[in-house]
């Protein structure tokens, strides 16, 4: 059954890629003539974008400039797609240079999440580079008379039998790669590699550690000026009046910009635009509308407070009627969490000669193109949005709509560009949240302890906000505008990926399965992706069940899982990372006995991101304080699979922060919301993971150099929360079923022994 | 009123005229066009803005210009360049130490300061020192690992 599914999973995968490319913008050569056959499928993101002039560029200076859509934030992806474009085009790491998402100059390639730039960029590049390399390998063996199967290429100097040489740099022309791509040339293969695989250092670390301009918070333009935003008090409050006059005659403040409830000060320097922030909050009436309940408040009984919509996921009936001897069912939930990025959203814009320019740190260029394009009426041609790295990502953060505020602001004030700064309470309170979860798991097993019924069955708020739809202004600031702009209905996005349903098929082979999902798509707070969107709740709720029927079966928890695991690269990860972690059957933990302040266990989680990218297993180790009830991760260790892996250490990096990441979402986070709003609005209200309670965390990466790269930026956020819950179980005998792992329910749930 | 100020930064003089409570990180990023103090969150909680001042860790977002006075001001920018990074940044390099790297110059500051008072610290000293910085990203191992490297490779 795995091999079927991943096989339908990868061509609808395709599919779904070609759809969301053409939906944001249609490239023109693209578009068939009526009654011509569609062009043939080209790999990656080649496929949307078919030119080799829109991937690179070979100069006579001896460089190679290489174009992607996808974004660099301190994943570095920039510097892994500029290995595989040497690797194939047989030139030094140093020649070349990348230009990263700007609409005047890239590729269009949606939106850089979900794990999939390798796959999708590193694709079209290394097809790119290894046509240009053949093109330049043909022009070069008509100057040198011989054929060019004769030539061989070190660092662009092309040689052939006999001793006569050239260079790219000498042949290349600007005519040369204006062809559409083949992709019928070779790609290299395992044994021709020389910088792929290799953890080359990343290239946007020297100016991050020494002042460099290295973050869109860096640009500092003639004559800029600096805004600052009065957001209102709470979601969908109106402002009912403000004295507009008085803030005018602050010191500093060159304009007060109202537009409906969207208002802003504009002002000559930074501090003075910040003062005039507190004191437009003094100055401005708004009204208070009552939040209603969420999910969050109805995690026991969601179907009788929210409207929901309701489907099937999956459903699969290999076995006919077999005898449960006993049956596990719990159900688990996560807070409301926040991307928190530690540098809050900035932007700058400047409009000007019928053009507005849009610095931002936005995950998609192109997509927020269309909707600003969209909100002022013009053609996106006329918007140009160029990316610049802003702290730290994690998914859908306030970026786009501090974007599509300097935009609002520079076409207020033309000729002068504008640079918006949100504080921090702003990026607390208005970023877009990830969702409440609330999933209830069911097993039957049967007489030899293995699960032959599994049901799972999800409540969600949706994960999928982002500008770039066919309709609607999915940006903050258009629904408060006098003449809003309503945002696009919050379409779940389907499977193979999911959304709210991501990662909610088991990889295991139960025979009987059946996974329900019911989506909220009136959501009272706004919600987007973050990092994994649903995986992180599906993944905690499947492996937690996992446990816990295995503890019914009287199994050791990775036998458990091997037994009904036949995928080789899944039950690889997961008897890597046991044996990494010192994983002993039947000795995980306390199992809260013992006189001592402290309990100590082991859990492990698994998963294989979205089912088809990488293969990750955690296992964690955690003492708890049974007086205080602190829950500390001491020690983690992961196994991850990426197929082919292009930076080893950068993957290292991304699922070792990953895993830091999500233990302090499990044990730490949960947005403050009550009726009167959103309580969260400094640090002290959203404490996350310190220094002194950093696990230390051990990744070893399985490479498979002859399978395809497999994305992993996301691939430890499930595992992880999953192996905390059962090594806390392990650890006390009791199981926390409700993320996060505060003391209070720590200590409530070790007062019932 | 607006005020002249002349500031020691990096040991350099450098003036500016400003309102005397305007917090030094605005005047180090906009008036002197430093890069490295970050604004992360303007209320001394994250440590993202990070300087030294008479080589004691200080948070720019909420110091005054008008306390800085004569001090030694000392940011990143006075550490290394890119072509010539100090030893405690080029162990950041070495470890690459970050993801998106907007919390590091608080960090390397405050690191910089732990190793002027203490040459040979201990890990636990370093996650003490470093314990008011906040990382999103989960890269305080490597910055735990690169602030020891750079403590082995200088003389005690």
């Amino acid at each position: 059954m795995t091999a079927a599914l991943q096989n339908l999973s990868r061509r609808t995968l395709l599919k779904a890629g070609t759809g969301l490319v053409v939906g944001i913008a249609f490239a023109p050569a693209l578009a068939p003539a009526q009654g011509t056959e569609a062009p043939p499928h080209l790999p990656g993101s080649l496929n949307s974008n078919r030119l080799l002039s829109a991937w690179l560029r070979v100069n006579p200076n001896g460089t190679v400039t290489v174009f992607t859509g996808k974004v660099e934030f301190g994943q570095g992806i920039a510097s892994a797609l500029a290995q595989v474009a040497a690797d194939e085009l047989d030139v030094g790491y140093q020649r070349i240079n990348m230009v990263t998402a700007d609409t005047s100059r890239t590729p269009d390639e949606g939106i850089t999440a979900g794990s999939q730039s390798i796959e999708q960029s590193g694709t079209a590049i290394r097809f790119a580079c290894a046509e240009a390399r053949q093109i330049l390998l043909v022009a070069a063996a008509a100057q040198l008379g011989v054929q060019a199967g004769d030539l061989t290429v070190a660092d662009g100097t092309i040689a052939a039998p006999g001793g006569k040489q050239t260079t790219y740099w000498a042949v290349t022309t600007d005519a040369m790669l204006l062809g559409e791509a083949t992709a019928k040339r070779k790609l290299k293969t395992a044994g021709e590699y020389k910088l792929i695989g290799q953890s080359l250092a990343r290239r946007d670390i020297p100016a991050k550690f020494t002042g460099g301009v290295a973050y869109l918070q860096d640009l500092r333009l003639p004559g800029m000026v600096h805004a600052r935003i009065g957001r209102p008090p709470l979601p969908r409050a109106e402002l009912l009046s403000l004295d507009a006059a008085a803030l005018k005659a602050m010191p500093g403040v060159i304009e007060v910009v109202r537009d409906g409830s969207f208002v802003a000060v504009v002002c000559e320097r930074e501090e003075q635009a910040i003062n005039a922030r507190l004191a437009l909050r003094e100055l401005a009436v708004w009204s208070r509308p009552e939040l209603p309940p969420t999910l969050a408040d109805t995690f026991e009984h969601p179907d009788a407070e929210l409207q929901a919509q309701d489907s099937v996921v999956y459903e699969k009936t290999a076995l006919g009627a077999a005898v449960a001897v006993r049956q596990i069912e719990a159900r688990y939930t996560r807070a409301f969490q926040l991307h928190a990025s530690i540098g809050p959203s900035c932007a700058v814009a400047h409009s000007g000669d019928g053009k507005l320019t849009v610095w931002t740190h936005s995950q998609g260029v192109f997509a927020l193109r269309s909707d600003i394009a969209r909100a002022f009426g013009v053609p996106p041609a006329s918007v140009i949005c160029i990316h610049m790295e802003g702290a730290g990502c994690y998914g859908h953060n306030g970026a786009d709509d501090a974007a599509f505020d300097a935009a609002l602001l520079a076409r207020a004030i033309p000729g002068r560009p504008v640079r918006v700064q949100w504080m921090r309470d702003d990026e607390f309170m208005w970023e877009p949240f990830g969702s409440a979860m609330s999933v209830k798991v069911s097993a039957n097993l049967n007489a030899e302890g293995n699960i032959i019924d599994w049901r799972h069955e999800l409540w969600s708020y949706p994960h999928a906000r982002r500008p770039g739809g066919r309709e609607g202004v999915n940006l903050l600031a258009a629904s408060q505008l006098a003449d809003p702009l309503q945002p696009a209905f919050p379409a779940d996005i389907p499977q193979p990926n999911g959304g709210s349903d991501r990662n909610s098929i088991p990889l295991y082979d139960f025979p009987n399965q059946k996974i329900l999902k019911h989506y909220l798509p009136d959501a009272p707070l706004r919600t987007s992706s973050l990092r994994s969107l649903g995986a992180y709740a599906n993944v905690f709720a499947i492996e937690s069940l996992m446990d816990e029927a295995a503890a019914a079966a009287g199994a050791d928890p990775v036998e458990f899982r091997l037994r009904q695991l036949r995928d080789e690269r899944a039950r690889t990860v997961i008897e890597a990372a046991a044996r990494n972690g010192g994983w002993r059957p039947g000795a995980l933990g306390d199992g809260g006995r013992g006189t001592g302040s402290t309990f100590r266990g082991r859990g492990i989680g698994f998963a294989r991101y979205k089912n088809h990218a990488c293969y990750c297993a955690v296992v964690a180790e955690v003492e708890v304080d049974r007086i205080s009830g602190i829950v500390r991760v001491t020690r983690a260790w992961s196994a991850v699979d990426p197929g082919l892996a292009i930076n080893p250490d950068g993957i290292v990096n991304q699922i070792e922060g990953g895993l830091i990441q999500s233990a302090s979402w499990t044990l730490k986070e949960a947005l403050k919301v009550d009726r009167s709003g959103i309580q969260t609005k400094s640090w002290l209200d959203y404490p996350i993971l310190r220094f002194s309670e950093v696990p230390t965390v051990e990744v070893e990466v399985i490479q498979r150099p002859t399978e395809d790269s497999l994305g992993v930026g996301e691939g430890a956020q499930g595992p992880t929360a999953a192996a905390i819950a059962n090594a806390f179980a392990a650890a006390t005998g009791r199981r926390l079923r409700d993320i996060p792992f505060t003391p209070e329910r720590v200590r409530a749930v070790l007062a019932a022994f | 009123m607006p005020t002249l100020y002349t500031l020691r930064v990096n040991g350099t003089a450098r003036s500016v005229r400003t309102q005397p409570d305007t917090p030094l990180l605005y005047v180090l990023r906009n008036d002197l066009k430093l890069n490295g103090a970050k604004f992360g969150c303007g209320q001394a909680q994250c440590g993202a803005c990070s300087v030294l001042i008479d080589g004691v860790e200080q948070r720019s977002c909420v110091y005054p210009v008008s306390a800085a006075g004569k001090r030694d001001i000392t940011t990143i920018e006075g550490l290394g360049t890119a072509q010539r990074p100090s030893a405690l940044q080029r162990a950041f390099i070495h470890e690459q130490a970050c993801q998106c790297g907007y919390c590091s110059s608080g960090m390397i500051m405050a690191a910089q300061a732990l190793l002027v008072r203490n040459s040979k610290p201990s890990e636990a000293e370093v996650k003490q020192a470093l314990e008011g910085h906040l990382c999103r990203c989960g890269a305080h191992n490597r910055i735990v690992r690169a602030v020891l490297r750079a403590s082995k490779e200088q003389p005690s």
